[in-house]
């Protein structure tokens, strides 16, 4: 009772505070003909719900594709099946064919943010608090006080219960997958794993780590003998699951085909809106869109990031160990989405998750990565009214982050976890003194945390002049993705010199 | 020059930022973190005080202060202290900025949202008082048991109990009122006699009783305590009053005090002779006993043993149908509740239960003075008991001795005790406040992170004393669970819905009246059976 009321404490706040946030607007709240992002998941219901499974995913006179069809992989679908069948109990009109279309009402509203909170509540929050539990060497206050603070992360509260998704299923499942892999449940790990991707492909994000991990695991184990079995089991299970999620859609090529073509949309373009990507940072000097024919343009992206991702991935295969695997998933994500093609300013969170998962080790860059991925999507909350619950919720985090977490503003080589890194260059410029580089980091942090705040005060106040309007909404992806590209190179420092670790992992 | 002045600047903030967790900024913390709790409840469900304010900015925005208590185009007519008036005029400056509209008088019902923005932000910017006087009451907690670990320092826990407490986050940033700069000015004059800044404290109290009369019911404790230790400079050495130790001097400086404050805030009433207007307008005895909802007090116990016997009667054959009066039997929610079996209650009847009801623990003041910890259990007997028997009582007026209870109860298992089951059933019985259903899991979850948060504290607090709760007070505290379920989850989907509407209601009105009076009696004997003045006083 003692131990556990501070994990109680967490939990309730991390509710109170999506709940409340769930009062607030949703994105595309009156705002005809097309909507937001709420509209295309009570559309999904109605599709799901009142077509047969074949033509889910078609274009045809009932099941308009134009009007936000369903482009998310078959687990999706089933979920919004199961809430529409919610939904018809309680109104019919929320979900019937047509005429519920841009069907907006405060009953509803409720009904729409209590699936959300539903789902939060049983897959993301109790996956976050057993990781919790489950870290080593810290008290049981500790572990509380850092659930509080990946619970009270506010991009993924803003964007799930505020602009509206269900992110925290898949990345809920994501951290299952996680959890399973680092307990050493394999198996139970990746069918989690492989049920986020059929929920949302854009978990393919993680999919590399996941990948060298469990395949450098099984090198360790002897590729001859027990490595051998224990990946063809993996195999086994994950090719199954996903076959059960997709089992109405294997029937015929057609249908497989077409929900992949609906998956991966490459005629949308290199970037959607604006991202904070080196794409569409880079589009303010260079028009790469319309510079390049388009298949040179995914050739490049996918050579850039695969470039980006091979080393973690290398080093994670050939010495798999837990801390890296988390890095991993981190530096993987961040390169995904700084490089890869067709990107949402909401993947963000992808990233983000992983690096929730290293706020204890890191806490001071992964709060200020944290921050700055809040921040980048600051374009899209704004137009979705939701400024207020953006600043409250941003405050209360750095907050906690500033209270709870151990060693916070330690910006010490120890605590950034680069004294390796600072060994090895030291061996090559012995005139660099020991303060400088802590010091290059806090003036960096304040530099950044300043443009954020002078951003968005801008952002909020200003008029835009007439011949830029998105003039503040770049100026933020800009100044987002330079961040990120620090972000990038930091994370990919850790992991190279990351030697230490790997050898005590062994010896144990 | 810029990445210079990031270098000097920037050794500061990370300092700063460090510190957080430092010495005193936990405090700043928790103040910190309710209030951005607090922005987050803006959007949520507002009550029709909401609109009693709006209309009052109105009344003292855009008419002379003449007309103030005779105002009448709204029916929510200005029925607090000229102070309160006074603040809302002050208030009603900052408001044309935000919307001139809703200063008009005429406007009824009006509401935008640069209205709720400002009306919200005013309780949240007015809160710092309560801020300020919660920090003030830190320092007066006994701090010999000071554990290493902060999170289990009586001011800790103090600070988080008041700054966090869920009937002040429900009833003022989602129901709407402004209890929480009242109750910091009640908080900051206890904590002024806890610092013998006796004048000061008398000062602030009057202030306050002229921003909302409800503080009459606690005057009864200030009046004693200032006479007794205040006016009277010794004591004998067995604690009784030592005659001849009489202050005239401080006797008539506190009176002077009072009357200065009373005559600036009722004196341009009394140059109009507006004065009876202005009374008939603070004490209308025109409602009824109880609130359309029970306040879980005594009478809520006494209205249920009248329908009790009353359907007893009838099974019975014992009494007449006929001649049942149809209004007690088909709703709780008439405001005349006329008494079947048991004698009906006068408003005089009720004032002379609540004096009887008082008077012990005045005497017990007056005869054993225990410092300034006698008197704050005095206080709050003085507002539990007149809760427990006044006339037309809100459940809101709990908060009353809930707040300064929380001063006790850091310092003795005892009363730690008392506090735990008066905060949960008094909060539980705030539930019926918010109906809405957007609101219900934020009353829900708000509830449990108090009570859990309270429990777990003090008991990790007294810890090494026995435990907190006997078996049937921790039956009891947990049969609220049960009884939420069925009110809220069950019952609305059961035929009896139509039927007899008001169950709900009076099942927890009472439920929770069982809790309060057991409290206020537990708290009463402990009053009564505690130690001799004399030695008490000189530690």
């Amino acid at each position: 009772m003692e131990k556990c009321y501070w994990m109680a404490v967490a939990i309730l706040m991390g509710l109170t505070v999506r709940w409340t946030v769930s009062l607030h607007s949703y994105s595309g709240a009156g705002k005809p003909p097309l909507f937001g992002d709420y509209e295309a998941q009570r559309h999904w219901q109605e599709v799901t719900l009142n077509l047969p499974v074949r033509q889910w995913y078609f274009n045809s006179s009932d099941n308009d594709l134009q009007y936000w069809g369903l482009d998310y992989p078959p687990l999706t679908a089933y979920h919004s099946l199961l809430c529409a069948y919610v939904a018809e109990r309680i109104e019919p009109a929320w979900v019937a064919l047509y005429t519920s279309r841009g069907h907006e009402s405060a009953a509803h509203k409720l009904f729409m943010r209590a699936t959300v909170f539903i789902a939060d509540l049983m897959i993301y929050i109790p996956a976050v608090v057993l990781y919790c539990c489950c870290l080593k060497e810290i008290s049981t206050k500790k572990k509380a006080a850092s659930a509080l603070c990946i619970l009270l992360y506010p991009g993924l509260i803003l964007i799930d219960h505020g602009h509206f998704q269900y992110n925290c299923v898949s990345l809920g499942l994501a951290l299952w997958g996680v959890l399973g892999v680092s307990r050493d449940w394999d198996l139970l790990g990746s069918l989690a794993f492989c049920l986020a991707l059929n929920y949302k492909q854009m978990e393919l994000y993680h999919s590399l780590p996941f990948f060298c991990f469990l395949l450098g695991k099984c090198f360790q184990k002897g590729l001859k003998g027990k490595g051998l079995g224990s990946l063809l089991r993996l195999a086994c299970t994950v090719v199954a699951s996903c076959a059960l999620c997709w089992l109405p859609f294997l029937t015929e090529w057609e249908q497989t085909l077409q929900v992949l073509r609906r998956l991966f949309p490459v005629d949308r373009g290199l970037f959607e809106d604006k991202v904070a990507n080196v794409w569409c940072s880079l589009s303010v000097f260079v028009k790469v869109k319309d510079l390049l024919l388009r298949d040179t343009q995914i050739l490049i992206s996918f050579l850039i990031t695969l470039l980006s991702v091979l080393p973690a991935c290398v080093k994670l295969t050939l010495r798999p160990s837990l801390r890296g695997f988390r890095f991993a998933l981190v530096s993987c994500a961040l390169s995904f989405f700084l490089f890869s093609f067709q990107v949402h300013e909401k993947s963000i969170l992808l990233v983000a998750l992983p690096v929730c998962l290293v706020l204890h080790e890191v806490p001071f860059m992964s709060a200020w990565f944290l921050l700055v991925s809040t921040f980048s999507m600051l374009p899209l909350l704004l137009r979705d009214g939701l400024l207020l619950p953006s600043v409250a919720t941003t405050m209360a985090f750095c907050m906690a982050c500033a209270a709870l977490l151990p060693a916070w503003a330690e910006a010490s080589e120890e605590a950034l976890q680069l004294g390796a890194f600072l060994a090895a260059v030291r061996k090559h410029l012995p005139y660099l003194k020991p303060a400088l580089l802590p010091h290059g980091i806090r003036c960096l942090f304040l530099a950044s945390v300043t443009t954020m705040v002078l951003l968005t005060l801008m952002s909020v106040t200003l008029e835009p002049p007439r011949k830029y309007p998105d003039l503040f909404a770049v100026l933020v992806c800009f100044v987002s993705c330079l961040n990120f590209l620090l972000f990038l190179a930091y994370f990919n420092i850790v992991i190279m010199w990351d030697s230490k670790n790997g050898r005590r992992k062994k010896t144990n | 020059m810029w990445l210079n002045w990031l270098k000097t600047r920037g050794g500061a903030a990370m300092a700063a930022l460090g510190t957080v967790k430092g010495s005193g900024n936990w405090f700043l913390a928790l103040a910190l973190g309710v209030t951005l709790l607090k922005c987050l409840l803006i959007p949520t469900y507002h009550s029709t005080d909401f609109e009693v304010h709006r209309n009052w900015l109105a009344i003292t925005h855009s008419l002379p202060l003449s007309q103030w208590y005779y105002e009448a185009t709204s029916e929510w007519t200005l029925d607090y202290p000229p102070f309160f008036a006074w603040f809302e005029y002050v208030l009603s400056h900052v408001a044309k900025y935000f919307d001139q509209e809703m200063l008009n008088i005429h406007n009824l019902n009006y509401f935008n949202s640069r209205t709720l923005l400002f009306q919200r932000f005013s309780v949240i910017f007015t809160d710092l008082l309560f801020v300020y006087a919660v920090h003030e009451c830190c320092k007066c907690v006994n701090g010999k048991k000071a554990s290493k670990e902060l999170t289990e320092k009586p001011k800790f826990i103090l600070s988080a109990l008041l700054l966090w407490n869920f009937g002040l986050l429900i009833v003022d940033h989602i129901h709407f009122q402004y209890n929480g700069f009242l109750s910091g000015l009640m908080l900051l004059s206890i904590a002024r006699l806890f610092q013998k800044r006796h004048m000061e404290g008398a000062f602030l109290f009057a202030i306050l009783l002229h921003f909302k009369h409800i503080y009459l019911y606690v005057a009864p404790a200030y009046g004693i305590y200032l006479l007794r230790s205040y006016c009277f400079t010794a004591s004998k050495p067995d604690g009784s009053v030592r005659w001849n130790s009489f202050s005239f001097t401080r006797l008539i400086s506190l009176g002077l005090i009072v009357f200065l404050v009373s005559a600036l805030s009722l004196g341009p009433f009394l140059a109009m002779n507006q004065l009876p207007q202005v009374f008939s307008r603070l004490f209308p005895f025109k409602r009824g006993l109880c609130h359309a909802y029970w306040a879980p007090n005594f009478w809520a116990l006494y209205n249920a043993a009248d329908k009790l016997l009353c359907t007893i009667g009838l099974e019975l054959k014992l009494l007449d149908p006929n001649k049942i009066p149809k209004a007690s039997m088909t709703s709780g929610l008439v405001q005349q509740f006329e008494h079947t079996v048991l004698p009906s209650v006068s408003p005089v009847a009720t004032l002379i239960c609540t004096l009887i009801a008082i008077l012990p623990s005045v005497c017990c003041l007056w005869l054993k003075p225990q410092g300034p910890r006698g008197f704050l259990r005095c206080l709050i007997l003085c507002a539990l008991s007149s809760f427990m028997f006044g006339w037309h009582v809100h459940e809101k007026a709990i908060l009353l001795a809930i707040l300064p209870m929380s001063l006790l109860s850091v310092e003795k298992a005892g009363d730690a005790s008392i506090f735990l089951i008066l905060t949960t059933t008094g909060h539980y019985s705030l539930f019926p406040l918010l109906f809405t259903t957007p609101e219900l899991p934020i009353k829900i979850l708000l509830m449990l992170l108090f009570t859990i948060y309270s429990i777990s504290s003090l008991m990790t607090l007294f810890r090494k004393e026995k435990p907190l709760f006997n078996w049937m007070e921790t039956v009891y505290l947990l049969g609220l669970a049960p009884l939420e379920v069925c009110c809220e989850f069950v019952f609305p989907f059961t035929s009896w819905r139509l039927k007899y509407p008001f169950i709900p209601l009076l099942l927890t009105s009472v439920y929770c009246a069982v809790g309060v009076t057991y409290a206020w009696f537990r708290l009463y004997v402990s009053m009564l059976t505690g130690p001799p003045g004399g030695k008490t006083k000189k530690q």
